[in-house]
C-alpha cells in the first residue's frame, strides 16, 4: 500500500465548513490550496516571520456571542458592523440612515465580476484559505458622486479557544464618491486564536477612501491580514494602521494604482511589548503617470518584541512624473527587542522623484537627559519622547473621535499622553 | 546652599576635575572662568548628573542633601537648574507641555497640588515676556528650528518657569549677539533674589558686564586656582589665563 503524504494546508483546514455561497470562488481557491504549502523563512517574503507558530496549531470555526460595547468608538456616530469569530452578529450591529451607502453580505457580490476585478491582485496561502473558508464579510458600496453620511466601523471580536476567524470584506467607492471606514480587531478571553483577514477594495475615478485600522487583540491572538486596493484615475486612498495587540501580526497592504493623478498614502504605528512579533509588509505598484504616494511607518519595540517592516514601491516604465516617498523609523526600548527593516524601491521610469529611508535606534540620550534635568522622571521623559516620535503618524488620523479613541488606548495601555 | 569639597571626576579614563572646592551661599552670584579644557563644563555636567562622568573622590552637599546620590531629575526637583551650553532640539515635544509635566512632577515631589491650566498659562505669558521670547516659540517643539539666541533665551525662560534655588549657566553667553546677551542677562537679574544663587560658567568677561558676580573663580586644570572679586574678571580679560599659571 502506498503512503499518502497529506498536504499540510489541507490538514490545517480539516473539518472546517465552507458556507453555501460564492461557490465557484471557494472551489477555485480550495483547488489552488491542494498544491500549496505554508511559507518558510526561506521564502523572501516571509524571511522574518515564522508562521509555523500558527500553522502547527489546530483551529476550529466557532460562532459565539460577546458583549461589544467596549470596542465601540465613543461619540462617533457611525454604522457599526460586528463580527464575532468571523461570523456576522446582526443583533449587535447598527445601520444608520445613509441613502448612497449600501452594506450587505459579501455573498451578494456578483461572483464573476468580483473574480475578474481582483484578477491582478496577489494571493498567498492565507488569503486563499480565507477565500475558501470565509464565514462572513461585508460588501460595502458607496454610490457615485455621494459622500457617505456616516463612517463605517467594522468591529471584529475574537473569543474562545483555538478559534479561526476567516473574515473577508469588499468595499467599492464609486466614481466621485467618498467613504471613511474603520476596521478594529479586538479580542476578549481569546486563547490561541487566529484572525485570518482579507479586506479588498476598489476606489473609483476621482473617489476617496480612508481607512483607519486598529489592532488591539490580546497577546494570545495571531493576525494575518491581506489588504488589496485598486485605485482608478484621480482617486485618493489613505490607510493608517495602528497595531498594539496580537502575538504575531502580519499586515500586507497592497495598492495597485491603476490610473493617473492618484494619491496614495499608507501609514502605520506598531508598538511591541512582551514577545510580540509585528510585521508590516506594504506594496505600492505605480502603473500610471502623475501619481503621488507617501508612506510612513514607525515602530517602538520594548521587552523582547520584534518588528518587521518591508515596504516595496514599484514605478513602472509608463509611470512618469511619479513622486513616491517612503520612510520607516524604529525605536528600540530594550536590549532584547529588534527590528528588521527593508524599504525597497524599483524604478523603471526615468522622470520620477522618489525617496526611501529607514532608521532604527534608541531614544536620544541627550534629549532624555535634557528632560530629566528639568525634573521629569526618566520613565515620563521616555514616554514624552516616544509620544513625540509616533505622534507624527497619529496625526494622520483625521477623525477626531477615532483619534481620541486611539489616544485613550495609548493612555490606558502605555500611560502615554499626546 | 552648595558646598563642593575636593571633587575629583573623570570621563572615560581622563581625570578632569582634580580636587575642586567651591562654596555658594543663597543670594550670591559666582562666576567660574577658565581656559578651554579646564573642566568648566564637566563641573556643570557632574552637578546635573549626566551619564558618563564618574566621581572618584569628594562630596557635593546641596542644601543638606548629598547631591551626588540623587538622580538627575531629583536634583532638579531639589532646585538645581542647568542652562545648557548646547540646548537639545526635541522634535514633537512641545515646550509648554514638557514644562507643565516638569512643574507638576516637581510639585508632586514637594507634595504640592498640580498647577492649574490657567495659572500655568499666566506664568508662561509672564515669564516668556521676561526674556522677550515670542509666545509662539514657547509653545513650539523644544528648541526645534530655534536660532542660537532663541535657544539660550528659551533656557532662561525655562529657568524662570521652574524657579530653581541654584541655577548653573553653562556658557550661556556663547553664540549670543549683544542684544540677546542683554536680554538673557536682564532675565537672570530679574530672577535673582536673596534666596537663590547663580553660577555663571563662562569663557569671556562680557556677560559679567551685565550680571555682576560676587565672586570670580578661575578654574584651571580641574581646580579652582584663584578666587577674587568682580575685578578679577577684568584682569583675566586683559592679561589672559596664562597669567594665572604664572602666578599660581
Amino acid at each position: 500500500m502506498e503512503a499518502v503524504q497529506e498536504n499540510k494546508v489541507v490538514q490545517f483546514t480539516e473539518g472546517w465548513k465552507q458556507p453555501e455561497n460564492l461557490r465557484s470562488i471557494r472551489k477555485e481557491a480550495k483547488q489552488a490550496l491542494n498544491a500549496m504549502d505554508f511559507p518558510t523563512t526561506r521564502v523572501e517574503d516571509w524571511k522574518y516571520t515564522r508562521t509555523t507558530r500558527i500553522t502547527n496549531k489546530t483551529f476550529t470555526q466557532q460562532d459565539a456571542q460577546v458583549e461589544v460595547d467596549e470596542f465601540k468608538i465613543d461619540n462617533l456616530k457611525c454604522h457599526e458592523l460586528v463580527f464575532v469569530n468571523g461570523f456576522f452578529d446582526e443583533q449587535s450591529s447598527t445601520l444608520l440612515e445613509d441613502a448612497g451607502l449600501s452594506i450587505k453580505g459579501i455573498e451578494t457580490l456578483d461572483e464573476e465580476a468580483y473574480a475578474e476585478l481582483l484578477e491582478d491582485t496577489e494571493e498567498n496561502v492565507f488569503s486563499l484559505i480565507n477565500k475558501a473558508y470565509s464565514t462572513g464579510g461585508l460588501y460595502i458600496h458607496q454610490e457615485k458622486n455621494k459622500k457617505a453620511n456616516y463612517p463605517v466601523h467594522i468591529i471584529h471580536v475574537t473569543t474562545g479557544n483555538s478559534v479561526i476567524a476567516n473574515v473577508r470584506h469588499f468595499v467599492e467607492v464609486e466614481q466621485g464618491a467618498e467613504l471613511y471606514v474603520i476596521t478594529s480587531y479586538n479580542s476578549k478571553n481569546a486563547i490561541d486564536c487566529f484572525n485570518n483577514v482579507v479586506f479588498e477594495g476598489l476606489v473609483g475615478e476621482n473617489a476617496s477612501l480612508t481607512i483607519d485600522k486598529l489592532q488591539t487583540e490580546e497577546q494570545t491572538v495571531f493576525n494575518i491580514s491581506k489588504e488589496n486596493f485598486i485605485q482608478d484615475p484621480s482617486s485618493r486612498f489613505l490607510m493608517n494602521t495602528i497595531t498594539t495587540g496580537g502575538l504575531l501580526v502580519r499586515n500586507g497592504v497592497n495598492i495597485l494604482v491603476e490610473g493617473a493623478n492618484c494619491y496614495s498614502e499608507i501609514n502605520g504605528v506598531y508598538l511591541g511589548r512582551g514577545k510580540q512579533h509585528l510585521d508590516n509588509h506594504t506594496f505600492i505598484d505605480h502603473l500610471y503617470e502623475h501619481c503621488t504616494s507617501s508612506e510612513t511607518y514607525k515602530g517602538v519595540m520594548d521587552d523582547s518584541s520584534t518588528g518587521v517592516f518591508n515596504g516595496k514601491v514599484i514605478v513602472r516604465q509608463d509611470a512618469q512624473k511619479i513622486e513616491a516617498y517612503q520612510s520607516n523609523g524604529n525605536i528600540l526600548l530594550s536590549d532584547k527587542s529588534s527590528v528588521n527593516s527593508k524599504p525597497e524601491l524599483e524604478i523603471y521610469a526615468d522622470d520620477v522623484r522618489c525617496s526611501h529611508g529607514s532608521t532604527t535606534g534608541q531614544l536620544d540620550e541627550d534629549a532624555l537627559f535634557y528632560l530629566q534635568a528639568r525634573g521629569i522622571n526618566k520613565k515620563s521623559a521616555q514616554k514624552l519622547l516616544v509620544a513625540a516620535f509616533i505622534g507624527e503618524v497619529l496625526d494622520k488620523i483625521k477623525n477626531e473621535d477615532t483619534r481620541a479613541h486611539v489616544d485613550k488606548l495609548f493612555l490606558d495601555q502605555f500611560g502615554w499622553e499626546f | 546652599m552648595l558646598s563642593i569639597k575636593n571633587l575629583h571626576a573623570k570621563v572615560e579614563d581622563h581625570d578632569i576635575l582634580k580636587g575642586l572646592n567651591l562654596e555658594v551661599k543663597a543670594g550670591e552670584v559666582h562666576a567660574i572662568m577658565g581656559p578651554n579644557g579646564a573642566g568648566k563644563s564637566t563641573l556643570a555636567s557632574v552637578l546635573a548628573g549626566k551619564d558618563g562622568y564618574e566621581v572618584t573622590e569628594g562630596s557635593v552637599d546641596f542644601d543638606g542633601k548629598n547631591l551626588l546620590e540623587l538622580e538627575t531629575e531629583d536634583r532638579a526637583k531639589e532646585g538645581l537648574f542647568l542652562a545648557f551650553q548646547y540646548p537639545v532640539e526635541i522634535p514633537g515635544v512641545s515646550n509648554v507641555n514638557f514644562l507643565r509635566t516638569a512643574i507638576n512632577e516637581i510639585r508632586e515631589y514637594r507634595k504640592e497640588e498640580p498647577i492649574s491650566a490657567k495659572d500655568f498659562m499666566a506664568r508662561v505669558r509672564e515669564k516668556s515676556a521676561l526674556v522677550e521670547l515670542d509666545a509662539k516659540l514657547a509653545s513650539r517643539a523644544v528648541n526645534e528650528g530655534f536660532s542660537g539666541g532663541e535657544k539660550k533665551r528659551n533656557e532662561i525662560f525655562q529657568m524662570a518657569m521652574l524657579e530653581p534655588k541654584l541655577a548653573i549657566l553653562d556658557e550661556t553667553d556663547s553664540g549670543l549677539d549683544i542684544d540677546a546677551l542683554r536680554i538673557v542677562a536682564n532675565g537672570v537679574n530679574k530672577l535673582k533674589n536673596k534666596n537663590n544663587a547663580v553660577i555663571i560658567i563662562t569663557h569671556y568677561q562680557r556677560l559679567l558686564d551685565y550680571i555682576i558676580p560676587d565672586y570670580v573663580h578661575v578654574l584651571a586644570d580641574g581646580k579652582i586656582v584663584k578666587t577674587g572679586p568682580k575685578e578679577l574678571a577684568l584682569e583675566l580679560e586683559e592679561k589672559g589665563y596664562d597669567w594665572i599659571h604664572e602666578t599660581a
